[in-house]
């Protein structure tokens, strides 16, 4: 089976290893993987921020890089979900693409949601040892169903444990240029996961967005916690944190 | 109401730093969220229930003249009188002359959020009469000088020893901050009102087309007495308050209270048919309703349309992690939250809301709570996409956008702009790997939290290192 991977932007950027991890994951599970090396971003921070033609122009993209492959694997609800959730809304003035845009909202999946429910993996290649909790990244719930996978996932890890915070689904703030066109709140709410995270005692505050990633980690960092480590949760199960070396 | 929705961002940041706002909303969200989470668990189809109340709205939207003139026909009937406004002023004036007419002194008036967008207390008083709210949280509102900052708790941004100094205050009484008692002093001081008024203003949470009757929600009791005691009755709604049968509003009413206030019902439902009938033992001797269409034909033909369908219970407000930490005041106008940002710019005009339908980080807890599912963070996103067709953005933003979205449809260029950052964010990461400050609007960010820095190079040079090895 042919998957491609999108890596996502914010990946491709900031942490490649979430890329090389899903990567590792897929192709321990016997997919054959193709990276599209012209891929950049899906078009989100377009649409969001009411720039349609923009976000049109990344989406038609999006659609020719991928249309050799039988699945389409992204390491992020968020950018999953834009394809999935959004693409038709967004692609809607143009009737040509209708059938391309289903066909490849069919073939779309975040990476956890593939690995449990096509690829129904049963070894995980990782390794933790120590308590994480885990973060509901708002797209990848709401608009992905992710929330039993990534646990399903984490808990063939012996030697780990999930320790639930009181509000995993609370949004952490983020919201894409939200961050910065509101940075004051998007900071306040950050600090109130960061406190939720903190109270479950974990190692580890394990999530599968990028952008609640880099929020959160920055918000705990400026706390002044060192030590709760923010993590992918590919990273985790292809076991390609720090500590796994 | 003055629209003052210009100043989100200033106010937003004031209400940050209130500690006393901070502890008013933490109760709420304790009390509202987890009230309704529980009450809902009595439904075994939330989601059946509320595509099938989305769809009773929808129907209503759908047939609005048909329905609103058998509302009329139908309330004419049992003796009411219906009054049509065009806008809040023809509304204001409407009741105003119905008050003069019958030498109306003394209003006592339950909750409208109507009544709040047309500034109805106001006009009346500078008329020469005198209002008296008498739903509790409106009543502490209207004793500040304050405006509400929630659809159904409009006082929520109080604490109780804010409502505690307020009535030592104002009522020259002992000061006591149990709630209990100072419910109890509030009754006392209203009591009298409730005897001595000549008209009741009320809203209505919903016109019942085949009765031609005006309902609405409440649990203090004051409702009933507003439309019940005075000898002249007004009741006001927006056009899209209609619903075709009483079967109708028993359906969404197991919603609309589970969503507001998570009980299952509230402890008044109070429909009113008609003026007092001979043999009745009490009502008013006239009753109008004014409906009212104030900017809600132009949604309705809007692509924001979905956000008539909204039953008001506050669900989306509550939820909302924006709300949450600011309240209601800084959206600037009646209707605050998820639903204000998409209403507020759709009454009051977008150029005058500007932050409102961007200060949302999109995460869509409102739209799952929602009883009647107004998307509406699509909403809000119609209403961004229109701000930047009319170039409201601001000129940094704009180009900014145009400049990544120039970049990230050429890989050539995007690529080689992304291995510049990516070792340029590394470096400013230095050994820790975090940025303390950013330049520009990254500033933003780094003013409350740092950024965890690149790792140097590229997934994709990484990746395509790696192929080329490997041949």
């Amino acid at each position: 089976m042919r998957v491609g991977l999108f890596v996502t932007c914010l990946v491709d950027l900031v942490r490649p290893r979430i890329g090389f991890a899903a990567l590792k994951l897929l192709e321990g599970a016997g997919c054959e993987v193709v990276v599209p090396l012209t891929q950049t971003c899906c078009g989100q921070p377009g649409y969001n921020s009411g720039d349609r033609h923009a976000a049109q122009a990344l989406a038609r993209k999006v659609l020719t890089e991928f249309k050799d492959c039988d699945y389409v694997v992204v390491p992020s609800g968020s950018c999953s979900g834009m394809v999935k959730a959004h693409y038709p809304e967004l692609l809607n003035e143009f009737p040509e693409l209708r059938a391309d845009v289903e066909w490849l909202i069919a073939r779309t999946w975040e990476l956890t949601d593939f690995l449990v429910s096509v690829l129904k993996l049963e070894n995980v290649p990782g390794g933790f040892t120590g308590t994480v909790t885990y973060h509901d990244s708002c797209s990848g719930l709401r608009e992905m169903g992710v929330k039993d996978q990534p646990r399903a996932l984490l808990s063939k890890l012996s030697g780990l444990t999930v320790r639930e915070m009181a509000m995993p689904e609370q949004c952490c703030g983020f919201g894409g240029t939200f961050a910065v066109k509101y940075g004051d709140i998007s900071a306040r709410i950050a600090d109130q996961k960061c406190a939720d995270i903190q109270s479950t005692g974990a190692d580890a505050v394990v999530l599968g967005d990028l952008g609640c990633m880099l929020n959160i980690e920055g918000r705990l960092r400026r706390r002044g916690d060192r030590t709760t480590k923010v993590l992918h949760v590919a990273e985790v199960l292809a076991g390609m944190t720090d500590e796994a070396g | 109401m003055q629209i003052r929705s210009a100043e989100f961002k200033t106010r937003a940041t004031e209400k940050l730093g209130s500690a006393t706002l901070f502890r008013a909303l933490s109760n709420l969200r304790g009390r509202l969220v987890a009230g309704r989470a529980t009450v809902m668990r009595e439904l075994d189809n939330f989601e059946d229930i509320r595509e099938a109340a989305k769809r009773v709205r929808d129907d209503a939207l759908e047939n609005l003249d048909f329905l609103l003139e058998e509302f009329e026909r139908n309330a004419t009937a049992n003796g009411a009188k219906v009054h049509w406004a065009e806008n809040s002023q023809e509304m204001n004036q409407l009741v105003l002359d119905i008050a003069r007419k019958a030498n109306v002194r003394k209003v006592i008036k339950s909750k409208s959020m109507l009544g709040e967008e047309s500034g109805l207390n106001h006009f009346l008083e500078q008329g020469g009469i005198e209002v008296r709210e008498t739903d509790l949280g409106e009543y502490i509102i209207q004793e500040s000088g304050d405006v509400p900052s929630h659809l159904i708790a409009p006082a929520t941004h109080r604490t109780k020893e804010e409502v505690a100094d307020l009535f030592h205050e104002k009522h020259k009484r002992p000061r006591k901050t149990d709630i209990t008692e100072l419910t109890w002093e509030a009754r006392e001081i209203l009591r009298p009102y409730f005897l001595t008024a000549d008209m009741g203003i009320s809203g209505a949470n919903f016109l019942v087309a085949e009765t031609g009757t005006s309902m609405i929600v409440t649990n203090e009791g004051n409702g009933r007495m507003t439309t019940t005691l005075p000898r002249v009755h007004v009741a006001i709604a927006g056009i899209e308050k209609v619903l075709p049968t009483l079967e109708d509003v028993s359906f969404i009413l197991r919603l609309l209270t589970r969503s507001a206030t998570g009980q299952s019902i509230s402890n008044y439902l109070t429909f009113t048919t008609g003026p007092k009938r001979p043999d009745d033992a009490e009502g008013p001797e006239e009753f109008h309703i004014i409906i009212v269409d104030s900017g809600r034909t132009k949604v309705l033909g809007s692509e924001l349309r979905e956000a008539l369908r909204c039953i008001r219970c506050g669900a989306c407000m509550n939820h909302c992690p924006v709300y949450q930490n600011i309240g209601g005041h800084p959206y600037g106008w009646v209707y605050p939250g998820p639903i204000g940002s998409v209403l507020t710019p759709a009454y009051v005009g977008l150029e005058n809301a500007i932050d409102l339908p961007n200060a949302a980080t999109m995460c869509n807890q409102c739209g799952v709570v929602c009883p009647v599912k107004i998307p509406l963070p699509d909403l809000m996103r119609k209403l961004r996409e229109r701000q930047v067709e009319q170039n409201l953005r601001p000129w940094a933003e704009r180009v900014g956008l145009r400049l990544w979205a120039w970049a990230a449809a050429r890989p050539g260029v995007y690529s080689r702009g992304a291995k510049l950052a990516a070792r340029l964010g590394r470096w400013m990461g230095g050994r820790e790997g975090l940025i303390h400050s950013l330049p520009g609007a990254g500033a933003a960010w780094t003013r409350e939290r740092d950024m965890p820095a690149p790792s140097g190079k590229t997934f994709l040079e990484m990746y395509a290192a790696r192929g080329t090895r490997r041949t």
